[in-house]
């Protein structure tokens, strides 16, 4: 056996997960620069930080679930909604995809062996955990942990006593990783594509993790420099946005949301990306409108970079700049519904396939479609002012970016969980862990669309007794959801442990990805496919065994 | 940046992918462009700024020193001469005068900062930097003037340390004998990083020194 394994590392057979013979244990693992154990390193710790906020998220619901303080002081409310913010917007929902599944699936989708910069690769997780570690290092430290919001306003920001400092230089150095995953995937797709795959023949997924890599590239490096500003604002009083020295904090949130905007397509264009893949295999019929879904993640990317001023409605920006950006967050809205309704289409009349990988995926479709038209709500200017800070942004945030890209990762891991585990999961269980989780998300967030209408402000500790049975129902609605994600953890951990064996290609999927063994070995391919067919011509022959 | 697409040894390379430079050019220039973007949220503030408080930057200008900049500027430019050289070197098989070059490149380098870092002093000593008293009391636009000085000329100089710490090591692989001709790639970017740093200066120069 042993012999055996030496053979496999030497040529590179077997799982992708098996442990190397050089450096067995850990040290394999942290020095590995194979695309797959790097998407996995990136999972585990995006699921631990992911856990951690989760965890956060519970505390506030418990402590709103009635009117005055219950479980922790107004000021520990703020640094808990803080971190909230850093740790999901930061650390999971902005990296999740472009580097869990960029870095897992993206070189097998395009026939590729790897990424282009591998050792690029590993440096960028390096440098991810360095921003993570700092982060959590700035709640211990030097006053504690900040409570400006994830948004880092200033100028409370360079008033509180608080480690904001620390947390800002975090958020510039997981931008940097951001930047590099960018690279790698831009680079990656037009290095590597294997023989006979052109830009039209790659599947969507690939499309939707290019669009964003562009988006990392030229939105992040704002936010990075944004937030040096801030830690030598801090450090040194430069004054650039420090009003008594003649700074415009204004200035601050253009800046902030020129990335903070375009960033929200950072989360969601990747996850739409996967759903175009998903749509076709569950329906086993070729994508409706491959040309428009390709074109409009690329909308999305360069419209969705020049709105960020509808954040900025109601901070004294000029009457023209408002009417100008409102008018380009209405556009962004046509790309985003032609992928939605390009899904329904392909649908229609398919042969569908209910597995939870597209339970999750119609799910994100439902979701993502309030979020969406809630998002119209607030991108028209008087409609705004009503709502601007409330309840409803929340509700509209949680509604495209856990409804939308949460779904979106859940579907993928259940998705690609066989290509990565060798493994099925228990189906039953998967179903009820979504039934969970759909339906605590819906009592949770609805009734923030609700409150926010009714005028309930946002990152408040305590509000009005009126408020109480909304606020009630959703923390049950919560409490429901976690429930439902603690049963897909469970669920997909039991399943990588002692779930059946899976076959190559469960799904009839047509895509490269599923002509490799389940698991995945090390090495993808020997030789590199030539392509010859698109990413949805299914194989109808298999049908009814 | 990486100049080989390859799997890491010990880790199944059963094949590598037979090498391209155009992947490692096109990483660089897309991490080339990012820098652009890095330095163009300062030049945003600087813009609005200067609209602001034109008369301010105007006078806020006079105290710097023109030679200085100047000098500074032709020391630059030829450093980036002696990069382009160093490479022309290198793909013609010369490691020997291609090490000379790099080592020219790094003086001007030294000479760079150390021009800066005496100019820097010399602002310190006249309480011209942020947080001064003396600077406090002077209009806003002088103020935010020397900030953004400050900000930008030291966010460059961390650039070019960085660049010259590229070209050491392109120095030291060159002369161990692990950088060779056939993959000039890790030489070459190392150089397009140094014409970056090069170009951040030129547009320094101008909106710091030549506008009084």
């Amino acid at each position: 056996m042993a012999e055996a394994t030496r053979n496999d590392a030497e040529y590179g057979e077997g799982p992708w997960f098996r442990p190397s013979t050089i450096k067995p244990g850990l040290a394999g693992w942290l020095t590995t620069t194979n695309h797959k154990r790097i998407g996995m390193l990136y999972l585990t710790a995006i699921g631990s930080f992911f856990t951690l906020a989760v965890i956060l998220g519970v505390l506030m619901r418990v402590e709103l679930f009635a009117p005055g303080q219950q479980i922790m002081t107004a000021r520990q409310f703020n640094a808990m909604f803080t971190l909230h913010g850093i740790l999901q917007i930061f650390l999971v929902v902005i990296p999740a995809i472009p580097t869990i599944f960029g870095n897992f699936s993206l070189p097998t989708l395009i026939g590729a062996n790897d990424m282009a910069f591998p050792r690029l690769n590993l440096f960028s997780w390096y440098l991810f955990m360095t921003g993570a570690a700092l982060a959590m290092t700035a709640v211990f430290t030097n006053g504690g942990a900040p409570d400006t919001g994830w948004t880092f306003y200033v100028p409370f920001s360079l008033k509180t006593s608080v480690n904001v400092p620390m947390a800002t230089f975090a958020v510039f150095i997981l931008g940097m990783s951001s930047i590099l995953t960018g690279v790698n995937i831009v680079s990656t797709v037009h290095m590597l594509r294997a023989p006979g795959m052109s830009f039209g023949k790659m599947p969507l997924s690939v499309w939707g993790l290019y669009s964003t890599a562009w988006v990392q590239i030229l939105a992040t490096p704002i936010i990075g420099i944004t937030m040096l500003l801030i830690v030598v604002e801090r450090l040194f009083g430069i004054g650039v946005f420090d009003p008594t020295k003649g700074g415009d904090p204004l200035l601050y949130q253009h800046l902030f949301w020129i990335y903070s905007h375009p960033a929200v397509y950072i989360m969601i264009l990747p996850a739409m990306g996967i759903m175009s893949d998903l749509f076709p295999v569950f329906s086993r019929k070729n994508i409706f409108g491959y040309k428009m879904i390709a074109f409009s993640s690329l909308a999305i990317a360069s419209v969705g970079s020049l709105v960020w001023g509808h954040h900025m409605y109601v901070n004294g920006q000029s009457d023209t700049a408002g009417i100008v950006f409102s008018l380009l967050t209405f556009l962004v809205a046509v790309p985003s519904a032609i992928k939605v309704i390009n899904w329904l289409a392909t649908m229609y009349k398919g042969s569908i396939h209910i597995e939870p990988a597209f339970l999750y995926a119609l799910s994100f479709v439902f979701l993502f479609t309030i979020g969406g038209l809630t998002g119209l709500f607030i991108g028209a200017l008087a409609v705004d002012v009503q709502v601007h800070d409330t309840y409803f942004i929340v509700g509209h945030f949680h509604y495209i970016i856990f409804g939308g890209t949460g779904m979106g990762v859940f579907a993928s891991l259940y998705y690609w969980f066989p290509k990565m585990t060798g493994k099925m999961v228990k189906k039953g269980q998967a179903v009820v862990a979504w039934l969970l989780t759909f339906v605590g998300f819906n009592v949770f967030y609805f009734p923030y669309l609700i409150m926010g209408w009714q005028g309930m402000p946002r990152r408040y500790f305590d509000y009005p007794a009126a408020f109480t049975g909304l606020q009630e129902i959703a923390s049950v609605g919560a409490f429901i959801m976690v429930a439902g994600v603690a049963l897909i953890f469970w669920n997909l951990i039991q399943g990588a442990r002692r779930g059946e064996k899976a076959p190559a290609n469960p799904w009839q999927g047509a895509t490269l990805d599923w002509t490799l063994p389940s698991p995945a070995p090390l090495e993808n391919w020997e030789t590199p496919p030539i392509v010859i067919k698109g990413p949805y011509d299914f194989d109808h022959s298999e049908e009814g065994k | 940046m990486s100049d080989r697409p390859a799997v890491a040894k010990g880790e199944a390379a059963t094949h590598t992918p037979p090498y391209n430079p155009a992947g490692g050019r096109l990483g660089m220039w897309l991490f080339i462009c990012t820098e652009v973007l890095l330095f163009g949220g300062l030049f945003l503030l600087y813009s609005v700024y200067r609209y602001r408080y034109a008369a301010d930057f105007h006078a806020a200008s006079a105290l710097l020193d023109r030679v200085f900049g100047t000098t500074n500027t032709i020391v630059l430019i030829t450093s980036s001469l002696t990069v382009v050289l160093s490479i022309f070197e290198f793909e013609r098989g010369r490691p020997s005068r291609t090490r000379l070059y790099i080592l020219f490149t790094l003086l001007c380098g030294f000479a760079f900062l150390g021009i800066k870092g005496f100019e820097w002093a010399a602002k310190f000593e006249h309480g011209l930097y942020p947080g001064a008293a003396h600077l406090l009391s002077r209009p806003f636009g002088e103020v935010l003037y020397f900030g953004l000085y400050f900000t930008m000329t030291g966010l460059h100089a961390v650039h070019v340390i960085v660049g010259m710490a590229l070209l050491f090591t392109a120095w030291l692989r060159i002369g161990s004998g692990k950088l060779r001709r056939m993959r000039p790639a890790f030489l070459e970017n190392a150089g397009l990083f140094w014409h970056l740093v090069d170009v951040i200066w030129i547009f320094l120069f101008p909106l710091f020194y030549l506008i009084s």
